[in-house]
């Protein structure tokens, strides 16, 4: 080569560096990463653009709760933040049918009070739980409430309480909305668990309510009187020293057989969220587990045993910090999608949130899942905890709220170098608490914003919390969706570690129109968890399922929620109910509640 | 981690009669366990979070090489450096995107003909591309160290391989010298930090390290020639570490290693030059 084309080709090199190196920003730049609509909207410039906005009315509305966090044995005081991080908790129940959800809400230090506002259908609450029963249920030596799901176990019309609790799990049984009866013991509950989240489900079609627990710290383990410190998960991306997961078979007479390992449930990873929906059209309900410190677990229900079939779909393949499980049909195709949300801190850990999707043309058995949350752009949240899908503005398209923040201590001091230190340390050392660096006030993950993912139906999610309304940096945990007054839009309830309970008025543009459903079941369980609804209309569908639980340690309206643009008519609702029966509704007026029975 | 850059050493004279059937090219010794480690790591724990961005890792690597090579050069290059530069690239980066490993194997090739000083390339490629990914893209990448495990079995196959190829290849008084630093600097950071002791060596406890101290830290192009010069090299490597450690910084190793390595390599030739100066004058004197 001759001189000068050495030089020319040294040039041409140098540049095609540059070019790399200049490659990060680039993409950083590129429109599909500005995901997010900054700075904060008016309410009525928020309307114009977004068609909704949120408005926080927790005090006004009378609810003025703060969770506090439990204090386990003092040999955990150096890391206690961290290991007492989880226990803020929302569900949605109408406990007395009187048309109005009311909201449930649970408190984790020992002494602290559950509460259960009662909707004065007037835009306040009032909170009932102490006169119910089901408010001091955090006393010393049993434990603290971790999370609350509602089901009505024996269909006698009124949603019953099963309590999710590190400490002794506790069955409360809805006296008619007069009152709650402990029935722990009748059931035959376990007298201890770690568990973070639980799901009502009728997984054999008896029209009896079962119900699944997933255990998170080792049932073993009396987090306030410790016997040893190796508590901690001996891994951090493949730990299975974590609580077991229990499956209780309603027996139809106030009482529970487990069947977990008899039906092929047999786990002991560190189960944070499930959820259960029939995801191949089987008409039986599939369980989905987001495991933390490892891969999610799917487990395919034939109707008498489980099949966990993670890796075989796509979903148990990479593991991450999974704390949240949630369904949507976002596209309108007729089809879930499940929302799994994870760890992203910029320059330390990178796991993004999963949105796991369907793969086209693959159904039943066969079912596979690819991760797109990327290419929908909702894959970066930051420590995510619970989320939910819903149409918060009435569109047509399931939207996505997703809390984040994990410890909001000093802002100025933070705990992700000792963090990432030991994490990636010998079983040996991560499973032993006392070889974690102190706390020490510092924060971890902590002051992060709430991501309000705006759903455009064609595979693209904008963020647009600022701009309507949710600024506050809480350590947000649980998400819960409703109607609470009853005007036909999505409401928000947000529970935070040791943080206020919040509550998004939802105020939405009325152009749009949408429609709901309540379902009870007759053969099916009177609840009608499991129910699900395909809604035609302006040649697209959308399906919804009833819910004993999904989220992280968080429940929503019982009822069906759709939104239908601009369009004033629907086709038809096809309700396939748990027992198997279908039932088709044709032309529902739009705009109004439709409260169907199974016909017998 | 280790690797050649073109033209390829000349092999080591093959053995003769039976034993050469036992005997492998010291050029394929790193990337044979490398190989093995991957794929033990994946049918142990599924370490490939997607078997397209490891294959894409490695396939850039060794295009790039062979376009760079051939372009800069005139001649293609053997691809064993540009395979453990891919290979490491996958199993170092952690991100939810694709594109990170495209990027960062092509980053890492590209710095080999690019940053060089009197014919040398002055960073270990993969390390380049690494740092330059943790810089440039810490929004979409990461490379926290956790991806096997935390458990002893994947480490004890690690250390005893990586011991005997190192060991082969007369390089294991630089991973010694490493290990016996960091793990005296970890009592000394523990003793001013008060954290636990165990908090200190955890790092070096995790499988992932173990590449680190293998097969970044030994790589023969970019660590000096002496034997005392690489020891010294490496403790100063574990000093920055230190250094950088006690200022909270997560990927310590990588930051010390981009920043002593080439400054040893840069002293070196400096005092090469000033050698050949000397020797010069005495010659024409």
């Amino acid at each position: 080569m001759t001189e000068p084309s050495i030089v020319r080709r040294r040039i041409l090199l140098s540049l095609f560096f540059a070019g790399l190196l200049a490659t990060p920003v680039v993409i950083k730049r590129m429109p599909a990463r500005h995901s997010s609509a900054s700075g904060a909207d008016t309410k009525s410039a928020a309307l114009g653009r977004y068609g909704f906005f949120l408005e926080e009315v927790s005090h006004s509305a009378g609810i003025d709760f703060v969770h506090h966090a439990p204090t386990l044995d003092r040999k955990l005081d150096a890391i206690m933040p961290e290991v007492a991080s989880m226990g803020a908790s929302v569900s949605i129940v109408d406990y007395d049918r009187d048309g109005w959800p009311d909201i449930y809400v649970v408190d984790s230090r020992e002494g602290g009070k559950n509460a259960l506002y009662h909707n004065l259908r007037d835009g306040t609450f009032k909170d009932v739980a102490a006169e119910l029963g089901i408010a001091d249920v955090n006393q010393a030596g049993t434990g603290v409430s971790m999370g609350a799901v509602w089901g009505d176990y024996d269909n006698d019309g009124y949603e019953d309480l099963f309590l999710i609790k590190w400490g002794r799990p506790e069955l409360y049984h809805n006296d008619r909305g007069k009152g709650f009866t402990r029935v722990t013991e009748q059931a035959g509950l376990p007298p201890w668990i770690n568990a973070n989240t639980a799901v009502w489900f009728d997984y054999d079609g008896d029209g009896l309510l079962d119900l699944f627990i997933g255990g998170y710290y080792s049932q073993d383990l009396d987090l306030w009187h410790l016997t040893t410190t190796k508590i901690m998960p001996d891994s951090f991306e493949y730990a299975k020293n974590g609580g077991r997961k229990y499956l209780f078979h309603n027996l139809g007479n106030g009482r529970f057989e487990e069947v977990s390992e008899k039906l092929g449930i047999n786990s002991d990873r560190w189960a944070l969220a499930a959820g259960a929906a029939d995801l191949r059209g089987t008409g039986r309900p599939d369980l989905f587990i987001a495991n933390d410190y490892g891969v999610s677990e799917l487990y395919f229900n034939d109707g008498t045993r489980f099949h966990e079939v993670g890796a075989q779909t796509g979903i148990g393949f990479a593991p991450k910090s999974g704390m949240n499980v949630a369904f949507g049909d976002i596209l309108n195709r007729g089809r879930f999608a499940v929302y799994v949300s994870n760890i992203s801190e910029e320059g330390i850990l990178i796991q993004g949130n999963n949105l796991w999707m369907p793969k086209e043309g693959t159904t039943g058995e066969d079912l596979k899942y690819e991760n797109l949350a990327r290419d929908f752009g909702v894959e970066l949240g930051g420590w995510s905890f619970g989320a939910q899908f819903g149409d918060l503005n009435n569109d047509g398209y399931l939207d996505l709220f997703v809390t984040n923040g994990y410890i909001s201590l000093d802002r100025n001091r933070s705990y992700w170098y000792d963090f990432a230190k030991v994490a990636g340390g010998n079983s040996s050392i991560i499973g032993d608490a006392m070889n974690w660096p102190a706390f020490d006030g510092r924060s971890l993950a902590g002051y992060q914003t709430k991501r309000v993912w705006l759903n455009d139906g064609a595979g693209k999610f904008v963020d647009v919390a600022q701009a309507v309304g949710v600024g506050e940096t809480y350590d947000g945990r649980s998400v819960a969706f409703a109607d609470l007054w009853n005007r036909g839009v999505l409401d928000v309830v947000v529970a935070h570690q040791r943080g206020p309970l919040l509550v998004y008025k939802n105020t939405v543009t009325p152009e749009n129109a949408w429609i709901e459903f309540e379902f009870e079941g007759t053969k099916s369980n009177r609840s009608a968890i499991g129910a699900q609804a395909i809604l035609y209309w302006n040649g697209q569908q959308q399906v919804q399922e009833v819910s004993g639980g999904c989220g992280f340690a968080a429940q929503n309206q019982r009822r069906l929620h759709f939104g239908l643009g601009k369009n004033e008519r629907v086709d038809k609702v096809v309700v396939r109910w748990p027992s198997g029966q279908t039932q088709t509704i044709d032309k529902p007026a739009v705009r109004q509640l439709h409260k169907f029975k199974e016909p017998a | 981690m280790t690797e050649r850059v073109v033209p390829p050493l000349a092999p080591p004279p093959a053995p003769r009669g039976w034993r050469s059937l036992l005997s492998l090219d010291n050029r394929y010794l790193a990337p044979g366990l490398i190989t093995c480690i991957l794929i033990a790591g994946h049918l142990s724990f599924g370490i490939l979070e997607s078997y397209e961005k490891t294959a894409l890792a490695i396939a850039t690597s060794i295009l790039v090489e062979m376009a760079l090579g051939r372009m800069i050069y005139g001649k293609w290059p053997h691809p064993a450096s540009a395979y453990i530069t891919g290979i490491s690239v996958g199993i170092l980066i952690r991100s939810p995107a694709l594109w990170p490993y495209g990027l960062c194997s092509a980053l890492s090739i590209t710095s080999k003909y690019v940053l060089r000083v009197k014919g040398r390339h002055l960073w270990n490629p993969s390390n380049f591309g690494i740092c330059a990914m943790l810089f440039l893209a810490g929004d979409t990448v990461a490379s926290l160290s956790i991806q096997w495990g935390n458990y002893l079995w994947p480490m004890i196959v690690i250390w005893v391989l990586g011991s005997i190829i190192i060991w082969r290849l007369q390089r294991l008084h630089i991973t010694a010298t490493y290990v016996v630093a960091f793990f005296l600097f970890a009592l000394l950071r523990s003793a001013i930090t008060g954290s636990p002791w165990q908090s200190e060596i955890a790092p070096i406890t995790g499988p992932m390290y173990q590449l680190f101290i293998f097969f970044m830290i030994t790589d023969p192009r970019t660590t000096v020639r002496s034997k005392l010069g690489q020891c010294i090299v490496v403790f100063a490597v574990a000093s920055l570490e230190t250094i950088l450690r006690l200022n909270e910084i997560v990927y310590a190793p990588y930051y010390a290693l981009f920043v002593v390595g080439p400054t040893a390599l840069l002293i070196e030739l400096w005092l090469d030059s000033r050698r050949a100066r000397a020797a010069e004058r005495l010659a024409a004197g």
